[in-house]
C-alpha cells in the first residue's frame, strides 16, 4: 500500500489536485436531471424505427411500403434502394469494410437493417414496421466461424467483387514462428488447450441512438448522438454522406455506459441523418433493447488454440497461439489500422520468456457485425485470458501450485523498460510485489489449507489467479490511426480574469467522471480548486479534435494533455508574475497555486491575481500575449501499461453445478490515481463485468443464425446477487513517460478478471479431473464438465 | 382516453392512446426524464418509480392502469430543495457512474429503507436485485443505501 500524498483544501472541501472527492456530475445525475440522448426533444421532431431481417442470410425480391406509407402519422418509408440513389445504401466501417446502412442485395445476419420509418411518434413509426411487406428468399447459412471456412461454405460477401471465400483476413501474425518452435522442441512439457472466449455484448443500460437535425436553410447538421469518439464521428459522417466537416456538429451529451458499444457507427446514426433530411424535420432514433443486443458491437468471439512449453520445474519457455476470429457479416470492429488484431499479441502477458508467436485468422459469418467492444483494452481481454488460462492448465499438468508457478515467472523489476518477445515495451512494473499483496489480502495460504479439508469432506471450492498487463493509451500517431486519423488528443484551457477555468477536451464520459477527474489534473497543475474548473467535453463545436473516450485511453493520452496545458499556462502565468512583481521570470518559484520570488516568500501572486493582471492593462513582455489561455494536442510516446494481480474464491456445488463468487480481491497497478473513489469505481465495475462473462453472458446462435440471446430474459447480466464486496488493493508504480504518472485503469478489471473466476472454478471442480472449460460456466456446463461431459456455448440460458 | 395521475404530488390528465407504457406516459407525455427506460422485459430496473408507495418497473405497466394512483418519480426525492438521504448516499458513495440505472436503483433503495428501517447488507444485497447496473459492480450502491437507512433513520429519531 502506497500513502496518499497529502494535498491542501479548497474552501468546499476538496483536494487541490489529487485526492478523493465526490463527483461534480452527481449533481444533475441524483436528481435525474442527467441529458441523455432520448432525453432530447425538439419541435417538430419526428421519430424513426428500423425494420430488422428476421433471417440471418436471405436474398430480398422486394419490398413493399405501400401499406406503412397510407399509415396515418407515417412521413417516410426509406428502403436500401432509395438509399442507392443518394450513394447511401453502404457506409465505411472503421476498420476498411463495408456495411450496409439498408439492405439492398441481401440480408446477412438476423437483426440487419432492411427498411427505415419515419413518423409522428414512436408507436406509430412501429405500428407501421408491421405494414412493410418484404419477399425473402432465405439462403444457407454460416453460424459458425469453422464452417465459414469449409469449401462449399455459402459466401456472405458476395457484395464485394470476385470474392470466393469467407475471409476476412487470411494470416496476422506476431512473434517469431521459428524461434517459438525450436523453444517448444527443447521444453520438457507442452500443454495445448483449445480456448473459446465467447461473444459477449457490452450492453450499456442506456441503448444506442441519436436526434438528427439538418437545417434545410443553412445546411448544419446537429448530431446528438451516444458516441464515445464524437469528433472522429463527425469525420466519418463527413466521408460518408459528403457533408461539409465544418457544418456538422456532433454532440454527445450524457452517455448510459459504453464499454465501446458507443464506438462505431451504426446504421440508425446514418437514418436518423437521412430522415431528417428527407423530411425537412428533426428524427429521433432510439433502438430497443432487443435491436441493441442483436445489430450493434459485441465482443469476443475468438476461438484460441493456445500452447505453452516450459520445464519440468515450470520455467515458462515459449507460448503460441493460433486463433479464428468471427468477424460477423461485415468486418465493423473499432481498432487502430495496423492492428487488425488489436492488441491481442500482447498475450505473452507478464512473464519473462523468450519465444511467443501467434497467427490469427479473421472470417465472415452470419452474425452481427463488431468485436472490438466491451472494455476489452482492443483485444487484451481475449490475449489475458489465454496465457492466464494456459498457465494454470500448465500448472495443473506440473502438479504446481498455480501462485507459485507465476511467481516463478513473473518478469522482475529491473528488467523495465520490458521488450517483449511480440515487441511491446513494457514501461515499469513490479509485479511480485503486487502479486504479494494480493496473495496476503487474500489469505492464500489459508485458503489452500482451507480446500484441501474442504475436499477431503466432499465439498469444493477453488482460488483463481490472473496476473494481467495492458498496454492501453493507443496511442502513438506513427503506428496508431483509425481510418487515418492519428489517435493524438487536443486539449484547451481558459482560465478567466477572475481565476475560474474552462478546460475543453477531446474525449467524452460514459460515466468514468471525466468532469470531476480532467478537472482534479488541471487543480494539481496549477493550484485552482476543482469547483472553479469546468470540464468541457463531448460536443465538436466546442472542443478540440481527438479520438474519443475508449480503450482506457482517456487518461493515458487526454489526462496527458490536459496536464500538459495547465503547465503552459503556468509557464504563461510566470511571465506574467514576473512582469507584474517586476523581476524576471527566472527569478520566480512555484509553489501550488502560486508563483513567488525566490528566498522572499512573501512577494508573490496567486494565479487568481495573474489571471486578473494577464486580462487587465499590466504591460507584458515584447511577444506576450495577454490572457491565460492554452492549448495542446498530445501525442503520446508510447502505451501506458497498467497490470494487476486479482484472486477469486468460489464455492461450487458439484450437485448442481452452482458456483458462488465468495471473494474477489484485486489489486491494481494504474500508475498514479487521480481520483482513488473514481478508480476503484471503474474497478469495482470491471470486476462486475468479469463475473458475468465466466459465469453467465454469452450471445449464442442456433444453427439458423436465430440470435438467442435478444434479450435480457436471454442475456443474462450479474445482478447484485452474483456480485461480492470486492475487496480492493493498489500497488503504485508511476509510468515513466506519462507526465503524471498515471496509467489507465477504465479496462483493466474487465480484462484481467474473467480469467481469475473460471481458474478459480476449475481449481474446485479439478479432482473431477476437469482442466477447462469454456465461459460461460453456468450451472448447467459446470455440471456437464463434471460428468466429463463437453459444455455448451450455443445457449446461456437452459 | 383520458387518463389523470397524480406524479410527486401534482395532478397530470392526459387524452393518451390505452396501450400507452406507464415510461411512455412520464417521459413523452408529461417531459418528466428522470425515469429511464432500459430494457422492455423488466429485467432491468432502469424504469423504477412508485405506484401508491410500493416500486413498480413502468415499462411493464399502461398508464391507464396507474389512474387515480399517487406515482413517485426520481423527481420527487429533493424535498425543499433538499437532497433525499438516498441522493446523499449515492454520491458520497459514489455509488453512480453513468447515472443511468440511478434513479430506478435509488427509487428501489430508498423503498427498501423506507420498509425496513433496520434492513441488512445482505437484505439490501437481495432487495435490488431486480436493478441492472452496468458500472458500479454493485458494493458502491450498497453502501449508499446503507447510508441512506442510517441517515434516513437519525433523521426520524432526531
Amino acid at each position: 500500500m502506497t500513502a496518499v500524498e497529502e494535498v491542501p483544501t479548497s474552501a468546499a472541501g476538496n483536494p487541490i489536485g489529487f485526492g478523493r472527492m465526490v463527483r461534480k456530475e452527481d449533481v444533475r445525475f441524483v436528481r435525474g436531471e442527467g441529458n441523455y440522448v432520448d432525453d432530447v426533444n425538439l419541435p417538430g421532431m419526428l421519430h424513426g424505427a428500423i425494420l430488422r431481417s428476421p433471417f440471418a442470410h436471405a436474398k430480398i425480391n422486394s419490398i413493399d411500403t405501400s401499406a406503412a406509407l397510407a399509415l396515418p402519422g407515417v412521413v417516410a418509408v426509406v428502403t436500401g434502394k432509395d438509399l442507392e440513389g443518394l450513394g447511401l445504401a453502404w457506409m465505411p466501417t472503421l476498420s476498411y469494410d463495408t456495411q450496409a446502412v439498408l439492405a439492398t442485395d441481401k440480408v446477412r445476419f438476423q437483426g440487419q437493417e432492411v427498411a427505415f420509418v419515419i413518423a409522428e411518434s414512436r408507436y406509430i413509426a412501429r405500428d407501421a414496421l408491421e405494414l412493410i411487406d418484404v419477399d425473402y428468399d432465405p439462403l444457407p447459412v454460416v453460424a459458425d466461424a469453422k464452417k465459414a471456412l469449409d469449401p462449399g461454405a455459402p459466401i456472405i460477401r458476395d457484395d464485394k467483387e470476385g470474392k470466393t471465400d469467407n475471409i476476412v483476413y487470411e494470416k496476422w501474425e506476431a512473434g517469431d514462428e521459428a524461434v517459438t518452435d525450436a523453444a517448444f522442441a527443447g521444453a520438457d512439457v507442452v500443454v495445448t488447450q483449445e480456448i473459446l472466449y465467447p461473444r459477449v455484448h457490452p450492453s450499456p443500460m442506456e441503448t444506442c441512438g441519436s436526434v438528427a437535425h439538418m437545417d434545410p436553410v443553412t445546411g448544419k447538421l446537429i448530431l446528438w448522438t451516444t458516441t464515445q469518439a464524437p469528433h472522429a464521428h463527425r469525420t466519418v459522417y463527413a466521408l460518408v454522406a459528403g457533408l461539409p466537416e465544418h457544418k456538422i456538429q456532433v454532440i454527445s451529451p450524457d452517455v448510459g455506459g459504453g464499454f465501446g458499444n458507443k464506438v462505431p457507427i451504426y446504421p440508425g446514426y446514418v437514418l436518423s441523418i437521412v430522415g431528417s433530411i428527407v423530411a425537412k424535420r428533426p428524427v429521433k432514433w432510439m433502438e430497443d433493447r432487443s435491436e441493441n443486443l442483436m445489430s450493434t458491437g459485441f465482443a469476443r468471439d475468438y476461438h484460441m488454440t493456445t500452447s505453452i512449453a516450459s520445464t519440468k520445474e515450470g520455467k515458462i519457455l515459449g507460448v503460441k497461439v493460433d486463433v479464428l476470429a468471427d468477424h460477423g457479416a461485415f468486418n465493423g470492429v473499432a481498432q487502430p489500422t495496423n492492428y487488425p488484431a488489436g492488441f491481442f499479441s500482447i498475450f505473452s502477458g507478464s512473464y519473462d520468456y523468450p519465444a511467443a508467436y501467434c497467427k490469427v485468422k479473421a472470417v465472415y459469418t452470419n452474425k452481427a457485425p463488431g468485436g472490438v467492444a466491451y472494455a476489452c483494452s482492443f483485444r487484451i481481454t481475449e490475449a489475458v485470458y489465454a496465457i492466464e488460462r494456459i498457465v494454470d492448465c500448465l500448472a495443473q499438468e506440473l502438479n504446481m501450485d498455480p501462485a507459485e508457478l507465476r511467481l516463478k515467472n513473473l518478469l522482475r523489476p529491473e528488467q523495465f523498460p520490458y521488450k517483449s518477445p511480440t515487441g511491446w515495451e513494457y514501461d515499469s512494473g513490479e509485479y511480485e510485489k503486487t502479486m504479494k499483496v494480493a496473495m496476503e489480502m487474500v489469505g492464500y495460504d489459508e485458503l489452500r489449507k482451507e480446500q484441501a479439508e474442504k475436499r477431503a469432506k466432499g465439498e469444493y471450492m477453488g482460488i483463481g489467479i490472473s496476473f494481467f498487463t495492458e498496454g492501453v493509451g493507443a496511442g502513438p500517431r506513427k503506428h496508431m490511426d483509425i481510418l487515418g486519423l492519428g489517435m493524438a488528443d487536443g486539449c484547451d484551457l481558459r482560465v478567466h480574469p477572475t481565476g475560474k477555468a474552462q478546460v475543453r477536451l477531446s474525449v467524452q464520459t460514459q460515466g468514468q467522471g471525466h468532469e470531476t477527474t480532467f478537472a482534479q489534473i488541471v487543480s494539481h497543475e496549477l493550484g485552482i480548486p476543482p469547483e472553479d474548473i469546468e470540464v468541457i467535453h463531448g460536443d465538436t463545436d466546442n472542443t478540440p479534435f481527438g479520438l474519443g473516450t475508449y480503450g482506457s485511453r482517456s487518461t493515458p493520452v487526454s489526462g496527458a494533455a490536459a496536464a500538459l496545458v495547465a503547465r503552459k499556462v503556468r509557464d504563461r502565468a510566470r511571465i506574467v508574475a514576473a512582469a507584474a512583481l517586476e523581476c524576471a521570470p527566472d527569478d520566480l518559484e512555484w509553489e501550488l497555486g502560486r508563483w513567488f520570488v525566490k528566498g522572499d516568500p512573501e512577494r508573490g501572486k496567486t494565479i487568481q491575481e495573474i489571471a486578473m493582471a494577464a486580462h487587465g492593462s499590466l504591460e507584458l513582455p515584447e511577444g506576450v500575449e495577454g490572457h491565460l489561455d492554452a492549448q495542446v494536442v498530445y501525442n503520446p510516446p508510447d502505451l501506458t501499461y497498467p497490470y494487476g494481480c486479482y484472486i477469486c474464491v468460489v464455492d461450487v456445488d458439484p450437485g448442481t453445478g452452482q458456483v458462488k463468487v465468495r471473494r474477489f480481491v484485486a489489486v491494481d497497478d494504474c500508475g498514479t490515481r487521480i481520483n482513488p473513489m473514481i478508480v476503484e469505481g471503474q474497478v469495482h465495475g470491471g470486476l462486475a463485468d468479469g463475473v458475468g462473462m465466466a459465469l453467465m453472458e454469452l450471445i449464442a446462435f442456433d444453427e439458423d443464425g436465430n440470435n438467442l440471446g435478444g434479450s435480457f430474459m436471454d442475456y443474462l447480466l450479474p445482478t447484485s446477487m452474483e456480485c461480492p464486496d470486492w475487496e480492493l488493493g493498489e500497488t503504485v508504480t508511476p509510468s515513466p513517460h506519462h507526465p503524471i504518472g498515471a496509467k489507465g485503469v477504465g479496462e483493466s478489471a474487465t480484462v484481467g478478471s474473467p480469467a481469475a473466476v473460471v481458474n478459480a472454478v476449475i481449481d474446485a471442480i479439478a479432482p473431477f479431473g476437469v482442466r477447462h472449460a469454456d465461459m460461460p460456466l453456468t450451472p448447467a456446463n459446470v455440471w456437464r464438465a463434471i460428468q466429463g461431459n463437453p459444455i455448451r456455448t450455443d445457449m446461456a440460458v437452459e | 382516453m383520458q387518463v389523470s395521475v397524480n406524479i410527486n404530488g401534482v395532478e397530470h390528465s392526459r387524452d393518451i392512446e390505452p396501450r400507452t407504457l406507464l415510461v411512455h406516459f412520464i417521459r413523452d407525455d408529461l417531459q418528466m426524464r428522470g425515469t429511464h427506460w432500459g430494457c422492455d422485459t423488466s429485467n432491468c430496473g432502469a424504469c423504477t418509480v412508485w405506484v401508491d408507495g410500493a416500486p413498480v418497473k413502468s415499462c411493464t405497466m399502461l398508464a391507464v392502469q396507474a389512474e387515480g394512483a399517487e406515482v413517485t418519480t426520481v423527481e420527487g426525492l429533493v424535498k425543499d430543495g433538499a437532497l433525499d438521504p438516498i441522493q446523499e448516499g449515492f454520491t458520497e458513495c459514489h455509488g453512480l457512474q453513468c447515472g443511468y440505472c440511478t434513479p430506478g436503483m435509488m427509487m428501489t433503495g430508498r423503498w427498501l429503507v423506507d420498509q425496513n428501517p433496520n434492513i441488512t447488507r445482505e437484505e439490501i444485497r437481495e432487495g435490488i436485485s431486480g436493478n441492472i447496473c452496468r458500472c458500479t459492480g454493485y458494493k458502491n450502491i450498497l453502501d449508499a443505501i446503507e447510508y441512506a437507512r442510517d441517515h434516513a433513520n437519525s433523521e426520524v429519531s432526531a
